[in-house]
């Protein structure tokens, strides 16, 4: 559906977009995730024809974005990071108004109004200005005027910035559910948004793409060898660290068991094995009959979070955002008297 | 053509649900209302006077007062077109909705003709509600239709070519103020550009004279329909929408 080959953008002094190659299939959602200042919405730009390419190709259904710009925005829907909104109409004129500059007349016009109201659930306010609308409701008449005409592709800048968590939910909810009917690009730098909301992934970093997978086979790529977390207790109190370090290490198949953190009565070890998950049975297995408890035994998949700072670089850390723990400062002790 | 319409269409009912249209529409026509209130008064009081002196000269109500009515009413133009077109691209840009037009199937120069065609039409709106006013002199007098129509097509001329420069300028700039004054300066400029010739007649003072916008209004304003004044205005706005179009595309290769 989408082909981009070499994209390049470059500016008098910098180069935003630097030889960037990738491609989407038809029904595919793919996350497009980078720092800010990256290069997303310039490449998102340049994919809308809002901008042409200093150098490269990119077709959009089978158009090419700068020679045949106007087949190509016939079937994009953009919804750019700040939705384009005229504050001073109402919803449903505004529907229109979008409809009708992407080529809807008539009866189809009011059909199609009709249902992106109910789709992106706005009906509520078709009637209301524009500028009174709250952030939410913003966000998702700015989805309903990119979905209006029904395009084959659809391009998402930063489709929940700045919406409250439940806000957040709902359009990630919407997104999903629009993936049947259209292939979508969205970008974002929140690391979950992808896990939650798509199947690819695309990471770009400085201009750059460093990464382009599967969310699964990405997961995959940088854990590495196959690893898991266990978490063993004793039943009769005496726990032995060494000793159950000892029996896990025996299990054929587990090349390394790693301390990771002594509980009171217990321990929390990484496990590597070197034939993948097969080993969790003899490891479950082993625990139990030397009289131990099992807690937990998960595999212990490096999030993606890690695996984006990996890829991009410590420099990237204080952009990206950081996890909703982190972000808040743990509560000071109580003041002194 | 079609998208011509639709961006012109939207562009006109935003003028006036933000009321800056209401706005000029009321200025305008108190303003102009209270000139032509003036200018009837001075009529009437000379004709009073010619009567009682018992010196019936010829007085005429197009020389009088359509006249110069309308010629006060192209310099108010020059006020009210910088309010108009300031807006046009200055207040896409800010908004970020000249992504939603920039992006959607409709080709450069539809946007810039639907706004430039907005903007002229609610001007020419403006000028047309405020000559009302002439019903009354046409009930109770007999002036000549003729020249009036004239005069104010170089009214609606001289008012579209300014708009135009007005659009180009609101393409340069994110904020709505600065359009709004270096059209305004423009407008001035133009319009001075005319006093070069009453003192100087070299080339360049000619060549001054003919780019000022009031020596082409000269013309219209005495009922005279010319082709070679219509001209001017008619490059003015080609030259302006050129320039939109020309500033709308290096919009997309800088940004």
């Amino acid at each position: 559906m989408i082909t981009v080959t070499d994209l390049t953008k470059r500016y008098a002094r910098t180069t935003a977009v630097d030889h960037i190659s990738f491609s989407v299939h038809k029904g595919d959602i793919v996350g497009f995730l980078g720092p800010n200042g990256a290069g997303k919405t310039t490449t998102m730009r340049m994919l809308t024809c809002f901008f042409p390419p200093t150098a490269g190709t990119a077709t959009v259904a089978g158009f090419d974005v700068f020679t045949q710009s106007m087949e190509v925005r016939r079937r994009i829907g953009y919804l750019p990071e700040a939705p384009p909104l005229y504050l001073e109409m109402e919803t449903i004129e505004y529907l229109r108004f979008v409809g009708r500059l992407k080529g809807l007349s008539g009866a189809q016009l009011e059909r199609r109004v009709a249902y992106v109201l109910d789709r992106c659930n706005i009906g509520d306010v078709k009637m209301k200005l524009l500028g009174k609308l709250s952030k939410g409701y913003r966000q998702r008449v700015g989805l309903a005027q990119a979905i209006i005409h029904n395009p084959d592709v659809l391009i998402l800048d930063e489709p929940t910035s700045g919406l409250d968590p439940k806000q957040i939910n709902e359009t990630r909810e919407l997104i999903k559910s629009l993936a049947g009917d259209h292939t979508i690009i969205l970008s974002t730098h929140i690391l979950p948004e992808v896990e939650q909301t798509c199947e690819q992934v695309l990471i770009i970093n400085k201009g750059k793409l460093v990464a382009t997978d599967s969310v699964h086979n990405l997961q995959a790529r940088a854990r590495g060898a196959e690893s898991m977390l266990i978490e063993v207790a004793a039943r009769d109190g005496e726990f032995a660290t060494a000793r159950v370090q000892d029996r896990i290490q025996k299990i054929p198949g587990v090349s390394r068991a790693v301390l990771k953190e002594e509980l009171q009565n217990g321990a929390v070890f990484e496990v590597e094995a070197s034939k993948g998950q097969l080993v969790r049975g003899d490891l479950a297995r082993a625990v139990v009959e030397s009289g131990w408890d099992l807690n937990e035994l998960r595999p212990s998949a490096m999030s993606l979070e890690e695996i984006f700072l990996q890829l991009t670089g410590s420099d990237a850390v204080a952009e990206a955002d950081a996890p909703p723990e982190a972000a808040q400062p743990p509560e000071a002790p109580e003041a002194s008297a | 053509m079609r998208n011509i319409w639709i961006i012109c269409r939207r562009e006109l009912s935003s003028y006036f649900t933000s009321p800056i249209a209401w706005l000029l529409l009321t200025m305008y026509s108190v303003i102009f209302g209270w000139i032509f209130w003036n200018f009837l008064g001075e009529f009437i009081k000379q004709g009073l006077d010619m009567e009682m002196m018992g010196q019936a000269s010829p007085m005429n109500v197009n020389e009088q007062v359509i006249r110069p009515l309308l010629g006060t009413s192209s310099f108010l133009g020059l006020f009210m077109i910088p309010l108009i077109s300031m807006r046009l691209f200055a207040e896409e840009k800010r908004n970020g909705t000249i992504e939603l037009l920039a992006t959607s199937p409709v080709r450069d120069i539809e946007i810039i003709l639907g706004k430039w065609l907005a903007a002229t039409s609610l001007y020419c709106w403006i000028v047309l509600f405020a000559s009302i006013n002439f019903v009354f002199l046409f009930r109770y007098g007999n002036p000549d239709w003729k020249p009036m129509l004239i005069t104010l097509l170089g009214v609606f001329l001289q008012g579209a070519a300014l708009l135009a420069v007005g659009t180009f300028i609101s393409t340069l700039t994110k904020n709505q103020i600065i359009a709004g004054a270096l059209t305004f300066g423009a407008c001035l400029l133009l319009w001075v550009f005319s006093w070069v010739s009453s003192y100087d007649s070299s080339t360049w003072a000619q060549v001054f004279s003919y780019m000022s916008v009031i020596t082409h209004f000269d013309t219209f304003d005495r009922g005279v329909l010319s082709s070679k004044d219509a001209i001017y205005y008619l490059s003015v706005i080609f030259l302006g929408l050129f320039f939109t179009a020309r500033s709308m595309e290096s919009l997309r290769w800088r940004s």
